[in-house]
């Protein structure tokens, strides 16, 4: 699933040129996953989440993270990106545990509301995070144009749709182009043209090498994934690409995919799922 | 930490301010307005000359504390802080950044206040009006200091908005304002010398009356240099990456 479009070629070749620097890293450690999770427990808030949860994210591919409201998307990630309290387990990203501080200009994250100042203008709000991560000023030129926000540059960001607020957010994780993108939930309440622009987006950004990890719980973005996991009350019940998904479960749709891992887990684990809620 | 970050997130927090010109307005007319108005109460007495210098350290103070508290809440709640957090951004980064910019809006703020009180008001300064400067300017940024140090045990706006009576009013009332601090039962005396508030309220009225010597109210700025020093330490270091 990948559109490109001549009217914006500019933009794939500025984002292709700023990720270029990166891609002999990138293809030294192409073997080692982005991310690896294994045995992780934690509780957001009082309540348990995520229950001796394990999954890899490989490097340089767009993995969905695909589930309904509430089953540990948020949480994983943010275990990810090292802002949340963890009981158990081991959380690796990019070889190093996370939340190291080595880390921190190498991962983009993006939460599920947008987290930018809206007391501030987009190019504002962009040159703060830019002073924070060392990027260049040209690099925010960048990153308006890849999420195509020229136009409403100067306006303050409390001002904006929340479309557009979504966007200034993801542009300020695309800052200093990260190896690693963290993105929760970002195209939510898009309209579907911006939609397909920002998935082409991370495709552009992952054949240049990014990894990118994508919460979502609308079931038709899976299919725009290179890689799927399906979350469900804190468990991966699948760990896929899309198409191995369909074959594997003999439907036709994601969503249908996901309705028969669910009633196959429960055949196959009745009291399991019991004790992990209690 | 990182001074050119910690610039930046000064710059930031000033450019934020900038564009909301009511809060500018307030932040620098308010204090001086309730000077004012204590000035007309005791027009008939001499009772503005001795409060006078308290009211100084004392409204700027309270307004800083809530400002500042208030805003790094909001920081908190927007999910900005977590962002930051997850970035190369060292806590003292945070801390110290908005200290500055607060500071310096501690300064502006101060110095109208002073300036009210002494050229509008008629508040007699015996002692030098550049020290009187310097120790309202050093209680308005503890008031940033402790509102900082606040807001990183509060999770909601009420609770912040709580804390100003819990840490201000029992300095405003051992201070000195409503019964000289000798005056005090021995305990609560003992207790007010280690408040912050009642040392800024001793040094104004030094150098209003101009019955210490420069020594004095320097030890005095020490005591309260050394509290902001404190609170911004222990603000970084209660500030958690990590959340539940």
């Amino acid at each position: 699933m990948y559109f490109p479009s001549h009217s914006k070629n500019h933009r794939l070749r500025s984002v292709t040129s700023a990720a270029d620097r990166r891609i002999m890293t990138v293809m030294v450690h192409r073997s080692a996953p982005a991310v690896v999770v294994r045995d992780l427990r934690a509780r957001r808030g009082k309540q348990p989440v995520l229950h001796g949860l394990s999954l890899t994210v490989p490097r340089g591919l767009v993995v969905g993270l695909i589930g309904p409201s509430g089953c540990g998307k948020t949480t994983l990630m943010r275990s990810i990106v090292g802002v949340q309290v963890v009981q158990s387990g081991e959380v690796t990203v990019l070889g190093r545990a996370a939340g190291t501080a080595s880390l921190r200009a190498r991962v983009g994250y993006v939460t599920q509301d947008a987290s930018v100042y809206d007391d501030l203008t987009v190019r504002q709000n962009l040159q703060y995070f830019a002073a924070v991560l060392r990027a260049s000023r040209d690099d925010i030129d960048r990153v308006i144009d890849a999420t195509d926000l020229a136009a409403n540059a100067g306006q303050l960001a409390g001002s904006l749709s929340g479309g557009q607020r979504s966007r200034v957010s993801l542009a300020g994780a695309l800052l200093g182009s990260p190896e690693l993108l963290v993105l929760d939930e970002p195209t939510v309440g898009l309209d579907p043209v911006l939609r397909v622009e920002l998935w082409a987006l991370f495709h552009r950004l992952a054949d240049s090498g990014t990894s990118l990890l994508v919460s979502s719980h609308v079931m038709d973005e899976a299919s725009r994934c290179d890689r799927l996991l399906l979350m469900r009350q804190g468990e991966v019940l699948a760990d896929d690409t899309p198409d191995g998904l369909l074959s594997a479960t003999g439907t036709h749709d994601v969503e249908a995919a996901f309705l028969a891992l669910i009633s196959a887990h429960r055949s196959s684990d009745p009291a399991g799922r019991e004790a992990a809620d209690s | 930490m990182n001074p050119r970050r910690t610039l930046a997130t000064a710059g930031r927090v000033l450019t934020q301010i900038r564009h909301d010109p009511r809060t500018i307005v307030l932040l620098l007319v308010v204090p001086s307005l309730l000077i004012g108005l204590v000035a007309w109460i005791f027009s008939d007495t001499p009772v503005f000359d001795t409060v006078g210098p308290a009211m100084i350290a004392l409204f700027p103070f309270i307004v800083m504390f809530l400002v500042t508290s208030i805003t790094t809440l909001r920081e908190r709640r927007t999910g900005t802080l977590e962002r930051l957090l997850s970035m190369p951004l060292g806590k003292g980064d945070f801390i110290l950044g908005y200290t500055l910019a607060f500071g310096l809006l501690a300064v502006l703020q101060s110095a109208a206040a002073v300036g009210y009180a002494v050229w509008v008001c008629g508040l007699t300064i015996t002692g030098s009006i550049w020290l009187l400067l310097a120790v309202a300017v050093a209680d308005a940024v503890l008031g940033t200091a402790l509102g900082l140090l606040a807001s990183a045990f509060a999770r909601t706006e009420f609770q912040v908005v709580q804390f100003m009576p819990a840490l201000v009013f029992p300095q405003i009332l051992l201070g000195g304002i409503f019964l000289p601090r000798d005056q005090l039962p021995d305990a609560l005396r003992a207790f007010s010398d280690w408040l912050p508030l009642s040392h800024a309220i001793d040094a104004l009225q030094a150098v209003a009356s101009d019955s210490q010597d420069a020594a004095y109210v320097g030890g005095k700025l020490l005591i309260i240099g050394a509290w902001i020093v404190g609170a911004v330490v222990l603000g970084s270091i209660t500030l958690r990456r990590r959340t539940p």
